[in-house]
This record gives C-alpha cells, structure tokens and sequence, in this order.
C-alpha cells in the first residue's frame, strides 16, 4: 500500500517547513516597558527562540484522510496554522491546490447575542464560505444541528450541546476541497461527535476531498483516518500507516527505563498537580522470575509502585490504569479496593495477579497517586511503562489472534456435542 | 502571505492553487485579497450593526444622546463660563457641529485601535485578511453619524439656520475623518497586538486633542503668536472644513484643508504599511 500520491495530483505538499518563535518577544508586553528596556539595554542581541516545526515534508493527496499526532507542544497546531495561512512559515512551503477551510476551534467567532439564524450567517463568512453558499444550505444545516426551534433566539440562551452542535453543523457544510481539523471533536457528546466523522468521512471518500485532522482522541485518528503522521519536537517521525503511527506515539510518551520492566520517573514536570512535587519515583514490573519487560497471559505478574516524600503515606492512595494499544483502559486498581483490613500504604505498594488476564499485545501503564480524604490528585504518570504480553499455551496450537478478540483472557471452558444431562458447573 | 496565488487550469477544471511562503520587509496591500473577503467584511459590519442597535430604544438615544450632551457641556464651559461668541448661530449649533465631525474620527479611531485584540480568537484560529477588522469598525460608525447628523437637521430647523449648497462638500469631510482615523486605526490596532498599553493610550489622548481642535471654540479665539504651532493639528482643518460645509459659514482655510488631506493620505500609505509588515506576526503575538 502506497501511502503518498504522486507529486502531480497531490493536493497538499509541504517541503522544508520550518517555523520558529522568538520566546520572549512574540509576547504582547508594554510599550512603555519594552521603550524602558530599550534605554537600558541599547546593544541587546537576540533573543532566545524554539523550532516548533522543523524541516517538515508532506504530500497528501485528494481523498486522503491525513491524522497528525503528537504530544503537547510537538508542532500539530502550528502545522495546521501555517497551512490555514494563519502564521508564516519561518523558512519552506507550503502549495495548496484547491480551497483550504480550516477548523481549528468550534464556533469561532459565535457572538452569544446573536441568534442562531444570525450566528450561522457569521459563521459561515468566517470560516469562507460565500452568502449564496451558506443560503443553499442553511435548511441542511440547521437540520443537521437539530435546533430549528431555536433559530431566532440568541445563542447564549443555548445549552453547550445546542451550540456545540450549531457550531459544527456549519463547519460541517464547508465544502473546500481541504479541509483542516484541529481537536474540535474533543467536545459534543459522542453521539454528535459521531455523526460528525461520519459526515467529514463521507465527503473525504466521495468527494476526493483532502483532509487533515489533529487529535489526542486515538479512537477518532485510527476510525477516520487512512494515514498517520506522528510529529515530535517540530519533526516528522512516523508517516504511514495508522496503527504503526499510534504505537509510535505511545513510545514518545515512555518514561526512562534502566533495565528490562523497571521504569524510574525522575525526568519530568509536575505542574499540574496539588505542590508540583515528584512524589511517584519508579515503576516495576515483575514476572513469575523478577522484573520483566514481557509477561505471559495466565502466569502471573506483579505491578510495584515506588514513591517518595510522601508527609505521611498512610494519608495517601495509590492508583494504575492498564491502556491497550488503542488507548483504552483494560484494568485499573486502586489501594482503597484492598479493603479497610488490607492497609495498603506505605512508600511501596505491589499489586499481585496469579493470572494475568491479557491477551497478546502492547499494553501501557498509568499511575498515580491522591488523598484519601480529599482525593486531591498529589502526583501521576501516564504511561509511566510499558510491557508485552506474549503468548502462552492456553490455546490450540493452530489458533491465530484476531484483532476482534479485545484484550481481556477469561480462560474459558468450552463444551460442545450432544446435549448431555446438565452437568455441575464447577469441578469439571 | 500570499506570494504566488493563481487559478492554475488543471484536468479538473479550474483550481485554486497558493503556495506559502515566507515573506519579508513591506508588503502592499493586497487588494484583489481583500475584495475576496469582502462578504466576511459585510457580515462583521453587520454584527456590529446588530449589536449596537438590537436594544433599539437604548441603542439609538445613546447615539443621540451622547454628542448633544458633549455639545451642551461645551457650550456651557466655553459660551457661558468663558464667554466666546459663536459667528452668527446659536452657540450650541455651533459646537454640535464640532462635536459631530470630531466624533466621526474620534469614536471610529478609539474602536479600531482595540479591534484586532478584542477580536484574538479570531485572529488566532481563522485565515482572513486582518484588514478586515479595522475596516469593519466603519460601517457601524456610519450609522451613528448618520444619526447624528439626522439630529443636526432638527438643530439645525429649531434654530432656523437654514441649508446651505457648502453641504453637498459633506463627503469630503466624512472621507477626511475617516481616512485619518483609518489611518490612525491601522497604525494604532497593529501596535496594540505587540503593545498593550497602546490600546489604554488611545482613549486617554483622544479627549484631549479635542481641545486642540476648534471643536468648542472658534478658531479665530487661537492668538496668532500659536497659530503654526496649533495647525499642527490636523483635526485643525478637517473640524474647520464640517462647520464650514454645515453651517455654511466661517471657518474654512485652503492651508489647513490641504494640509488635513495630505496628512490623511500619509497615513493611510503608512498605516497600511506599517499593518502589513506586522500583520504576519499577530496570530504569534497575540
């Protein structure tokens, strides 16, 4: 499968793009400071600045459906606002042919007085499309959002889901030949959420129309999307297939592991959570013989959680997600399951299973640490570490893993043949 | 941004085809893109339309109000208090027709000045010429002089001024004040981005040059030992030129005028240079 149309036909090509900020100057500041500054500091040189995209080259052709991923801060948005013209290229280029509409929030540009009739109007000539072009499908839009009664109240009476909803039914009619996305789809309940990809998808298919979508939502980027390109640090380091694409992401997100299923937590940030004190120190992860970094289904494993400067660890829970390769959590513990009796607590905590029940696959851990009693968050990790899980003798020798067989092993028992008297169900 | 723009014929039939790319030093304005974008320009006039006078009642006795109001504290101060004498009609036509004129600019300029950080979320996630912005500031401006003027028509039959064929000159005036707060809009909304302060500034010193233009005083009260130094001001002669084309009398100086027009044409040229030049850094900055 060839991932990159030829040259000729491609609708989007991006060659040596690369974009810098100047970090403390592209800063709206005084101009009573920055005239104090000047009288200072006369000779000052240059200031600092960071690549946000470096050397980038792309090719995306008609009817492609192009996912971009990445971590915070990896480029994504800036990738899609230089494409929508928002901010120079700092050196590269970009040729676009056909209309470019880009979508990189819901409802730019609502204003809650107006009504919705108005809003769709406003709307709709922000993000380019023409008078007659919105009046054509105006009936279609308002059907798609489901909010004819409200047509002529102001949108700030709406609830969130209404506007959400209003929001993406005209973006949804943008009928540019690229189209450029960016997390939109992280609001709107699923449903809508839904009905949007599919709407984005059929005119991506049958209109050979090019899209570009930028999400953290996994699900959405390997349903909707045909390729996927993984940005770290401002460059591409994975463009192709989708799935490879999201594995390479996970591996971005994996912590420092000093030997096989140890993974030590030291080199990080913790802004976000209650002092921003690194109280999780290192994860292990154990086999039937010590740390591993593959388990087996059915044997049994051990997940140990190593913090720190805990005040007093009796106070404090800890707690880990287990995430397949789609992202999606397939276990999760917490030490206040363990029982009033069990007293799980302490600077060191070890989750024991006799039986592992995951199938084959890659799988990704989370942990996390928080109160008691006021289940204040004081530190976590995601994707602290990683293990495999690897075949072992439950199943016949000639069976072949389907993707559709999910992730969890329930180590079945199976009877087939005549219909015998019911036998007893335990003991057989 | 747009440095090879063409519809490239293709087997498709037409496409639009735009290469990005980097671009440097004064850039002019991009007309043709402009005019493109015109229907974004008309829907955000509009809106601003809408929202000013969607309250009607409030929204239109506000715009009738406010420049009344001005006039009759003017004329108090500078009549009443000071003592000055209006040539030839009541004093307080005489300085409602300042006010008018003044506000024209004054008003169009103070919301230019704010329109591009007001409007970040715009600016941040959507592609539009962002000349766009300050020239949506116009329209809805307009409509309150136009109201304003409507109330000068009823001054102006209450106190039997009568009308005048200096009237149909009206135009040229509006052009001046709006042109020079254009100008000044341009130069003034693109420092904002960088400068916040600048936006604080604005309506701080507009209140202030008022009273170094004839708005509340006739222009012959100025001593002539100060008369270069005054007409320095290029309110001077665009506030000189309203009176004299509502009124019909007093006022007017071809030195002034043309010296009011050059300026305004001046900064357009560089308003509109100074924009673009920093137009591909707002979206960064703001």
């Amino acid at each position: 499968m060839s991932y990159r149309a030829p040259s000729s036909d491609a609708t989007i090509q991006v060659r040596g793009l690369s974009k810098r900020y100047e970090v403390a100057s592209e800063r709206a500041g005084l101009l009573s400071e920055a005239i104090v500054s000047r009288l200072r500091h006369p000779l000052r040189g240059r200031q600092e600045s960071f690549w946000a995209l470096q050397d980038v080259n792309l090719e995306v052709g008609p009817g492609e459906v192009l996912g971009v991923i990445g971590k915070n801060g990896a480029g994504k948005s800036t990738l899609l606002k230089v494409m929508s013209r928002i901010t120079e290229p700092t050196s590269g280029e970009v040729e676009l042919r056909g209309r470019l509409g880009s979508l990189l929030e819901v409802g730019t540009g609502f204003h809650p007085e107006l009504t919705g009739r108005e809003n769709v109007f406003l709307n709709g000539a922000i993000l380019g499309m023409r008078k007659p072009e919105i009046e054509r499908q105006f009936d279609e839009i308002v059907d798609f959002a489901g909010i004819d009664r409200f047509l002529d109240t102001p949108v700030k009476r709406y609830s969130s889901g209404m506007y959400v909803r209003l929001a993406f039914a005209v973006a949804a009619h943008l009928s540019s030949e690229i189209l450029v996305v960016d997390e939109v789809l992280a609001v709107g309940d699923i449903e809508f959420q839904k009905k949007c990809l599919g709407k984005m998808q059929s005119v991506a298919s049958k209109a050979g129309r090019t899209v570009v979508f930028v999400s953290h939502n996994v699900n959405a980027v390997r349903d909707l999307c045909t390729r996927g390109v993984v940005l770290d640090a401002g460059r591409v380091v994975h463009d192709g297939d989708t799935v490879e694409a999201l594995h390479r992401y996970v591996d971005l997100h994996q912590h420092r592991s000093t030997s096989p299923g140890v993974f030590v937590l030291d080199d990080r940030t913790n802004a976000d959570d209650h002092d921003g004190r690194l109280y999780l120190a290192k994860l292990v992860v154990d086999g039937p013989a010590g740390p591993t970094a593959t388990l087996r289904t059915g044997r049994s494993a051990a997940f140990t959680i190593h913090s720190e400067g805990l005040a007093d660890p009796d106070e404090v829970f800890t707690r880990f997600h287990v995430r397949n390769e789609l992202n999606e959590i397939v276990l999760a513990s917490d030490t206040r399951m363990a029982g009033p009796e069990a007293e799980v607590s302490g600077h060191v905590v070890t989750f024991d299973l006799d039986q592992l029940p995951l199938l084959p696959g890659r799988y990704f851990i989370d942990v996390g640490l928080g109160m008691k009693k006021t289940r204040v968050v004081l530190d976590q990790v995601a994707s602290a570490g990683t293990f495999e899980v690897s075949r072992d003798d439950q199943y016949g020798a000639d069976y072949q893993q389907y993707p559709q067989d999910g992730s969890i092993y329930l180590a079945p028992r199976w009877r087939q043949g005549a219909v015998a008297p019911t036998p007893p169900l335990t003991g057989g | 941004m747009t440095v090879s723009e063409e519809v490239a014929p293709s087997k498709r039939g037409q496409v639009f085809h735009l290469v990005i790319r980097p671009t440097g030093g004064w850039r002019s304005l991009d007309l043709r893109e402009v005019w493109r974008y015109r229907g974004l320009l008309a829907a955000m006039t509009k809106r601003d339309i809408t929202l000013r006078y969607r309250q009607t009642a409030l929204g239109v006795i506000w715009v009738v109000l406010q420049p009344l109001l001005a006039a009759g504290i003017l004329t108090f101060v500078f009549s009443n208090v000071v003592g000055f004498d209006s040539p030839g009609v009541p004093y307080i036509v005489f300085a409602y027709t300042g006010v008018l004129g003044y506000n024209a600019f004054a008003s169009t300029l103070t919301f230019m000045s704010t329109c591009l950080v007001t409007n970040a979320g715009l600016v941040s996630k959507v592609y539009f010429p962002r000349i766009i912005l300050p020239l949506s500031q116009i329209g809805s401006k307009l409509v309150d002089f136009a109201v304003g003027l409507g109330l000068y028509v009823v001054l102006n039959l209450a106190f039997g001024v009568g009308f005048h064929l200096s009237m149909l000159t009206l135009p040229l005036w509006m052009a001046l004040a709006y042109g020079m707060a254009l100008g000044l809009g341009l130069l003034t909304s693109a420092a904002n981005v960088s400068y916040r302060d600048v936006g604080f500034i604005v309506p701080v010193v507009l209140p202030l040059i008022l009273y170094l233009a004839p708005v509340a005083y006739p222009v012959e009260e100025v001593p002539d030992n100060l008369r270069a130094a005054y007409d320095l001001n290029p309110l001077v002669g665009m506030i000189n030129g309203f009176r004299w084309c509502l009124l019909g009398r007093g006022g007017l100086e071809l030195g002034g005028t043309v010296y009011a027009v050059v300026f305004t044409v001046l900064m357009i040229v560089g308003g509109t240079l100074y924009f673009r030049a920093h137009e591909r850094r707002f979206a960064d900055v703001i």
